[in-house]
């Protein structure tokens, strides 16, 4: 009988620490569209994602960072100071690429810091240009740690319900 | 973003302004061209005062010159008046006066005959005073004649005893002694105190007897100057017959006979007698000395007119002496009152004249100053109209722009966690802005017409697949008011027709519009036929019309009388149910013929379209009717509260029609509803039959829309025929109310499709009651709105879970059937149907789609997408690697294409796509084309020079990007 009350109290505890953490996960995720790092587009992308196709959003996000840390190490070759004569046609290809990969999946933050930086390449502008890099970067790093945590806790939310119904 | 448009209008003001100044130096060159081919008066504007003085001017001198000259003519006129008078006189004085020395010729004769030859002397002082007494008058011009006798100095004594007196001199004393004397004898009783006077004792008397005597003739003294110059003596000499043999005068002279004339008594009598006498003065001078002239007649003193004489020479016969008679007129010539009357009249006429013609060419300037003038501000309207429409259009642009910007935030403000209180402002905010997205753009569209900025394209467009997608776009709507909505599109109209596909489905679009806006119940009715067919029809129609009003007086039960398509009355009671079956009826009777007519048709150039709406709705007022077509005009202020909108839409497709040569006209009554019709000449594409087919097959199913109707009426002739031509395997009948009395054929068919009203009560029927019954056959509901509960009491009645909903739509119901019927690929039409995602899903399912975009993220999110919904998705990195996916034959149904991509973007691709189709179409003439493969653009910026774009290389549309569901659906719906 105890190890029952036990079991089913570790249950209980447990059922508790998942309703905890989806807790958690859902405001996670609502600071993060609060502070705008994320849109719309995140949420379809979540719609998208079913049994048949359970990994889709994490799969469509690490496609993105790959795409994206391409892009920026691009980015930041053609932009080098050293170099003399700034190819902006290709920046602008660059950041038009980055700019359609982060509204895909709703990193808005980024996707509007890429708008700043077209603008900046149509008038040419090379430190505008830099300074948009910079926070491009900043803002990526930021969005992947935030992405990356909320995957984390999906993942243990989703380790924890598998041993629930285990 | 104010401050920015504020700059924008800025700029677009100066613009126009400097716009203006080519307009107006345009418009200056202009009016120097036209000036040219004006008059002149308008060229000489300054010179015409100066023509008007110079008028003046030469018509005063004009003036004058006449006035002289008829000055001169009078002049002239008096002078010959003076000198025949003159003349006259003159001669009247001479002759006279010759008279009058011709009879005292006569009496020297009768003298020398009587005194001399006589002895004793027949003649004796009494005689001779009796006899020129009474001869007198014969002699008027003297006063009185006298006969001296020519005494030598040795007859002297004896003269002097004969008579008895001695001979005294003119002083009266005794004569002395001369050579011979010449004392008067007899003398006339006016001049007896000369008796006994020697006439040889004066100077003048005796020089003027030796002349006489010298010439035989009668001679003259100058005036007697004793006698104030007015009395004259002459003498004439007395021959005696007896020395005249001799021939010497002076022997043969025997006497004198001399007469004094006083001239001037007898130049007053001689010129009394004659008229005008007091006007002219007469003198009369004795010339004969030329140094001093002796005045014999006038008075010296009176001067008359001196500045007109005349001088007539008087010839008394006396060659020795010259006499002259001077005339002139007593008065000075008077005012030529006539002439100077009529100079100053004509003066004045004339003055007259150059006044009105001075009035005339200042009017003419002014007129023609203000023609200019108005030119000029006609042009600086349009100038200023085209610049509104041009402001107008541009600024509708900027607005739309950032409009854009507002839906899309709060689109993307609706998707994030909201409080109900926020959602529903949102929504709100977001229902204004869309809103406020179509006015601009309604107001886009009728300045960029005012501003003659609207081009029509001339593309083939299929004029049923664009009724089609009007009525999905109403479907939803009037499903949810409860309306039947409804097209006929008569077979007569060509399948492909030129014209501006878009614009006509605006026309359409706002048309049926309005009237979904405006019905609350009935129904809504769009029918296209050809202007031509609907003349013959029409006589059936009248009598249709009548027959059926004597049929409907019977069917009257209740509210709903009129057999109309919902059975509401409608505006146009022509447009009633009998004569709509006429017009099938007589199509139907030429449908044989339809195959030669579709082949002839191609040959017809141009057809006229008549497109109808019909609606059953609030209708327009009469007082409102005629500025219905203006824009921004409602029925009345009340209508825009009820039911909004600004009323721009009719005004549009008034200038769209017009723009397109159409005309667009509407019959209404009042809380009956309207109907619009729209008469439409367009080309027919004359079409090859690979490229028809192509057509037909790119809209996957021939689209026909066809007509509903209550089902409570007979004869779906319309949906028959759609079926038939969809499924030509299939052989489909419709039926309507037949079940009291359906027949044994009905069983064979494999589809019944049933309106829902009466439907139901229909499988109470014993299907076996004809005892060879086969199968049941499919059983499809038609439906305008359906609840799930009625829709599982449908099923459970047997009817198969497919219902087709109406409006219809010729690719809906060919999907139902081919789904009733097992035919093609599986698909979930039903009940869900209403629901966009789901539909979606059974429109998609199990089709292969191929995603292009260079993006890896994009690309996975898209697939993603449509993977959700069913479809079997391929993808491509390149434009490249596209086309060689899609190298024929390939088996993909559509193709979603980003735009800006590297080395080949959409566009690009798309042509070559297109160019791969028409290449292969070409090498394959049998028959077997390969179909026009769906492409939709995937582009973030959704602006309509991007979807024009598209188009423009043969995409079939766009979605935007990221996929949103409905924008998805709506694309895709057209292509499955």
């Amino acid at each position: 009988m105890r190890e029952k009350e036990k079991e089913r109290k570790e249950e209980i505890s447990k059922m508790d620490v998942v309703t905890q953490m989806q807790r958690q996960l859902i405001q996670y995720t609502s600071s993060l569209f609060q502070e705008g790092f994320l849109d719309d587009q995140f949420n379809q992308l979540q719609q998208l994602q079913d049994e048949s196709n359970p990994e889709f959003v994490v799969e469509v996000v690490t496609l993105f960072f790959e795409d994206a840390e391409r892009l920026l190490n691009e980015l930041s070759k053609s932009l080098q100071v050293e170099q003399e004569s700034i190819d902006f046609r290709k920046v602008d290809a660059q950041v038009h690429q980055l700019k359609g990969s982060s509204s895909s999946i709703g990193a808005q933050r980024v996707q509007r810091v890429c708008i700043a930086f077209r603008n900046f390449c149509e008038q040419q502008n090379v430190e505008g240009c830099l300074k948009s890099l910079q926070e491009i970067k900043q803002e990526y790093s930021l969005v992947k740690t935030k992405l990356e945590t909320l995957f984390k806790m999906e993942k243990q939310l989703f380790a924890a319900r598998g041993s629930i119904s285990r | 973003m104010g401050l920015g448009l504020k700059m924008k209008i800025q700029e677009m003001q100066m613009v126009m302004q400097k716009h203006h100044v080519p307009v107006a130096l345009r418009m200056h060159e202009q009016n120097g061209s036209q000036k040219r081919k004006y008059t002149l008066i308008q060229k000489n504007r300054a010179l015409i005062p100066l023509f008007l003085l110079l008028w003046i001017l030469v018509m005063f001198y004009f003036c004058c010159n006449i006035f002289n000259k008829m000055d001169a003519d009078a002049k002239v006129r008096r002078k010959e008046g003076l000198e025949s008078q003159c003349d006259q006189r003159a001669r009247m004085l001479q002759d006279q006066f010759s008279v009058s020395v011709n009879h005292v010729h006569a009496l020297a004769i009768l003298v020398s005959t009587f005194h001399y030859y006589r002895h004793p002397s027949a003649v004796d002082q009494e005689t001779f005073a009796e006899y020129t007494a009474r001869t007198a008058f014969e002699r008027p011009l003297l006063s009185g004649v006298a006969y001296a006798q020519r005494v030598v100095h040795s007859e002297r004594e004896r003269f002097e005893k004969q008579h008895g007196w001695i001979i005294k001199t003119m002083e009266r004393e005794p004569s002395q002694l001369r050579d011979e004397y010449a004392p008067v004898i007899f003398a006339q009783e006016t001049l007896s105190y000369l008796e006994s006077l020697d006439m040889m004792s004066g100077k003048e008397d005796r020089e003027n007897i030796l002349r006489a005597r010298a010439t035989g003739k009668a001679v003259l003294t100058a005036p007697l100057a004793f006698r104030s110059h007015h009395l004259g003596v002459f003498t004439f000499p007395v021959t005696n017959l007896s020395f005249l043999q001799s021939h010497e005068t002076r022997k043969a002279t025997a006497g004198y006979i001399g007469g004094s004339f006083d001239v001037e008594s007898l130049v007053e009598n001689l010129l009394g007698q004659l008229a005008g006498n007091q006007a002219i003065l007469v003198n009369v001078y004795d010339v004969t000395n030329s140094s001093t002239h002796l005045i014999m007649y006038g008075s010296q003193n009176e001067k008359g007119d001196m500045s007109l004489v005349h001088e007539s020479n008087l010839d008394f016969g006396d060659p020795y002496r010259n006499h002259t008679m001077i005339c002139r007129y007593h008065q000075k010539a008077p005012t030529n009152w006539m002439a100077l009357t009529t100079v100053f009249l004509s003066f004045v006429i004339l003055l007259l004249i150059g006044y009105i013609l001075y009035g005339a060419g200042i009017h003419i300037v002014k007129v023609e100053d203000d023609y200019q003038e108005m030119e000029e501000l006609k042009v600086l309207a349009e100038a200023a109209d085209v610049a509104k429409s041009q402001f107008l259009a541009t600024v509708s642009h900027e607005i739309r722009t950032p409009m854009n910007g507002i839906l899309g935030m709060l689109g993307l403000l609706l998707d994030t966690e909201l409080t109900s209180t926020q959602r529903d402002y949102a929504q709100t905010a977001q229902a204004c802005g869309k809103a406020l997205i179509t006015l601009i753009n309604e107001v886009l569209d009728r300045a960029k017409i005012e501003a003659g900025k609207l081009e029509l394209e001339a593309v083939p467009f299929d004029l049923r697949s664009i009724l089609d997608d009007v009525l999905s776009l109403f479907s939803e709507k009037s499903r949810h008011k409860g309306l039947e909505l409804a097209v006929f599109v008569s077979d007569k109209v060509p399948d492909i027709v030129m014209g501006d596909p878009g614009r006509f489905r605006q026309i359409i679009t706002n048309l049926v519009g309005n009237s979904v806006k405006f019905t609350e119940r009935g129904h809504i009715f769009v029918k296209v036929h050809l202007a031509e067919s609907r003349k013959p029809t029409m006589n059936g129609t009248c009598e249709t019309y009548q027959n059926g009003e004597t049929d409907e007086v019977g069917h009257i039960s209740g509210g709903c009388n009129s057999k109309t398509l919902s059975g509401c009355e409608a505006a146009d009671e022509r447009n009633n149910w009998d004569n709509f079956k006429h017009l099938i009826a007589d199509e139907e009777f030429l449908f044989d013929g339809l195959v030669k007519k579709v082949a002839s048709s191609e040959c017809y150039e141009q057809v006229t379209l008549m497109v109808c709406v019909e609606d059953t709705g609030i209708g327009i007022p009469f007082s409102a009717q005629d500025r219905i077509f203006m824009p921004f005009v409602q029925a009345d202020s009340s209508t825009s509260r009820h039911y909004g909108g600004t009323g721009i839409g009719l005004s549009i497709s008034k200038c769209l029609v017009e723009l397109m040569g159409g005309q667009i006209n509407f019959i209404s009554r009042p809380q009956v509803g309207v109907h619009f019709h729209l008469l439409q000449t367009l080309d027919v594409h004359k079409i090859k039959n690979d490229v028809r087919a192509d057509v037909r097959s790119s809209s996957s199913l021939r689209s026909q829309p066809c007509v509903m109707k209550p089902v409570e009426l007979l004869h779906e002739i319309p949906l028959t025929r759609l079926v038939s031509a969809k499924c030509n395997t299939l052989k489909a009948v419709v039926c309507g109310d037949v079940y009291s009395d359906y027949s044994a054929d009905m069983f064979r068919e494999r589809i019944m499709v049933f309106g829902r009203g009466w439907s139901f009560n229909i499988w109470q029927l014993d299907w076996k009651k004809n005892g060879h019954m086969l199968k049941i056959p499919q059983m499809i509901l038609l439906a305008t709105n359906i609840s799930n509960a009625e829709f599982d009491r449908a099923k459970a009645k047997g009817f198969s879970d497919t219902v087709i909903m109406k409006p219809l739509r010729a690719s809906m119901v060919a999907a139902c059937l081919q789904q009733v019927l097992g035919m093609g690929k599986k698909r979930q039409l039903g009940k869900d149907m209403p629901n966009g995602s789901t539909f979606l899903k059974g429109l998609l399912c199990g089709k292969k789609m191929l995603v292009v975009d260079d993006n890896i993220v994009n690309r996975r999110v898209a697939a993603g997408a449509l993977k959700k919904f069913g479809a079997d998705v391929k993808c491509a990195e390149s434009g490249k690697v596209a086309l060689e996916m899609l190298q024929l034959p390939h088996n993909f149904d559509a193709c979603f294409m980003d735009i800006q991509m590297p080395e080949m973007d959409g566009f690009e691709a798309t042509r070559r796509i297109r160019m791969m189709e028409s290449k292969a179409n070409e090498q394959l003439t049998n028959g077997d084309e390969h179909p026009h493969l769906p492409i939709l653009a995937m582009t973030a910026d959704v602006i309509h020079a991007t979807y024009e774009e598209c188009l423009k290389c043969g995409m079939d549309g766009y979605v935007s990007k990221p996929f949103e569901e409905e924008n998805l659906y709506q694309a895709v719906a057209k292509f499955f």
